[in-house]
């Protein structure tokens, strides 16, 4: 999979400004690591991290005003690095001009946000954490169920698609279908997201490829979910034990998170849609603290114990 | 029919997990299988019945069978029912 990222993609996403250098806009960027250049407006150069994005904030900018003007010009320079993708300036201050000569002579886009520094870097990072970490594909739907992601997976042709279709036309919302890319966003979260080319779209044996935006409207998507849950579709058989109960914990692995699993058995006359909403709400339940298999469980404890004392009367 | 009176041992009575087991051991058959406890009779292939009896250790209880394969049933069952150590 090409985790490819310019600083034209970075523009879109972050909304900024291009001040110059507009014909770099298609350096690559190969970090998810940002640089605020402090000690390099010193001139100490030891370990600038030259591949990095380089941010500049109120700092930054009223350092350089004490710096004169040959100074400047020759830090920018050196700053200005074959493979630095770009700088950008928070809070819409304005460069001094010797940094849009050196861009300019080097062809690295000068860029400019309206956001405070520490917001900007972190809308930077993660744009790029999530467009540059290792991503992985499976095979699946995922769907927005009342806020929960649940990625239903399961052999092909038992029913997935048909299910997400009703699913949707229940109200809950699309992600991707048959293949979901996944990235890890932080140590316990992986996001789920359709590959450009499938976005929106659904295929369902018979009909087709359906748009489903188009069809059911901007309410019925979603661009991308962190996946909560895991529903497993699986062929009913005799020999195959399905958890009665709900106590049964299983994990399935999804890069490094583990991520709850649920078995659900596929039988014809069985509405699987019902069955998942109803899947998403247990639990959610569960995880707000309420455990009705294990209050079940409880309850019967004491009932048995009431019977075994009459018995022994 | 068929029919066998068992003997709860095990410490819990039939509690969540052996009643699992049960329902699992009797729902392999095509023949209706029923568990009596004091003048209540369940389904044995529901789970949800067989616990609401509540059946506890030293519990007397009766299955019975009825159907083409009860010999086998009843077979089964028991066999489930020692190998788990839930009764004898």
């Amino acid at each position: 999979m090409s985790n490819h990222v310019t600083v034209k993609d970075l523009i879109d996403a972050v909304h900024l400004k291009v001040l110059s250098g507009e014909e770099g806009i298609n350096r690559t960027i190969i970090t998810s690591d940002v640089s605020r250049p402090g000690l390099e407006l010193t001139g100490y150069f030891n370990y600038y991290p030259r591949e990095r994005v380089q941010l500049f904030g109120r700092t930054e900018i009223s350092f350089t005003e004490r710096m004169t003007s040959d100074e400047r010009l020759l830090v920018m320079r050196r700053m200005c690095q074959p493979d630095t993708p770009a700088f950008i300036i928070s809070r819409d201050m304005v460069p001094p001009k010797e940094m849009i000569q050196a861009t300019e002579e080097s062809g690295i886009p000068l860029l400019q946000s309206r956001f405070t520094t520490t917001r900007l870097s972190s809308n930077v990072t993660n744009f790029l954490e999530g467009k540059l970490s290792k991503r992985i594909s499976m095979h699946g739907v995922l769907v927005d169920v009342y806020g929960l992601g649940v990625l239903i997976m399961g052999d092909s042709g038992v029913g997935k698609s048909e299910t997400a279709l009703e699913l949707i036309k229940r109200g809950h919302r699309l992600i991707a279908d048959d293949r979901v890319e996944i990235y890890q966003q932080d140590e316990t979260t992986v996001v789920g997201e359709p590959p450009e080319i499938l976005k929106h779209l659904i295929e369902i044996r018979g009909i087709g490829i359906i748009d489903v935006m188009n069809l059911f409207g901007a309410g019925a998507v979603r661009s991308n979910m962190p996946i909560q849950v895991i529903v497993h579709l699986s062929l009913w058989s005799k020999d195959k034990a399905f958890d009665r109960l709900g106590s049964a914990e299983e994990f399935t692995r999804v890069l490094n998170v583990d991520v709850p699993k649920i078995t659900i058995p596929v039988k014809t006359g069985r509405n699987l849609a019902i069955i998942i909403e109803v899947a998403a709400m247990n639990f959610r339940a569960k995880s707000m603290g309420y455990d009705a298999t294990a209050t079940f469980e409880k309850n019967l404890e004491n009932l048995i114990e009431l019977n075994t004392a009459e018995d022994n009367e | 029919m068929e029919k066998r009176e068992f003997h709860v041992v095990a410490d819990t009575g039939i509690h969540a997990r052996p009643a699992t087991l049960l329902v699992q051991a009797a729902s392999k058959y095509s023949s209706d299988i029923n568990l009596e406890y004091k003048g209540k009779s369940v389904n044995l292939k529901s789970i949800m019945g067989v616990m609401s009896l509540g059946v506890g250790q030293g519990a007397d209880v009766t299955i019975t069978a009825e159907g083409a394969d009860e010999a086998d049933a009843i077979a089964g069952i028991e066999e489930t029912m020692k190998k788990e150590g839930l009764a004898e």
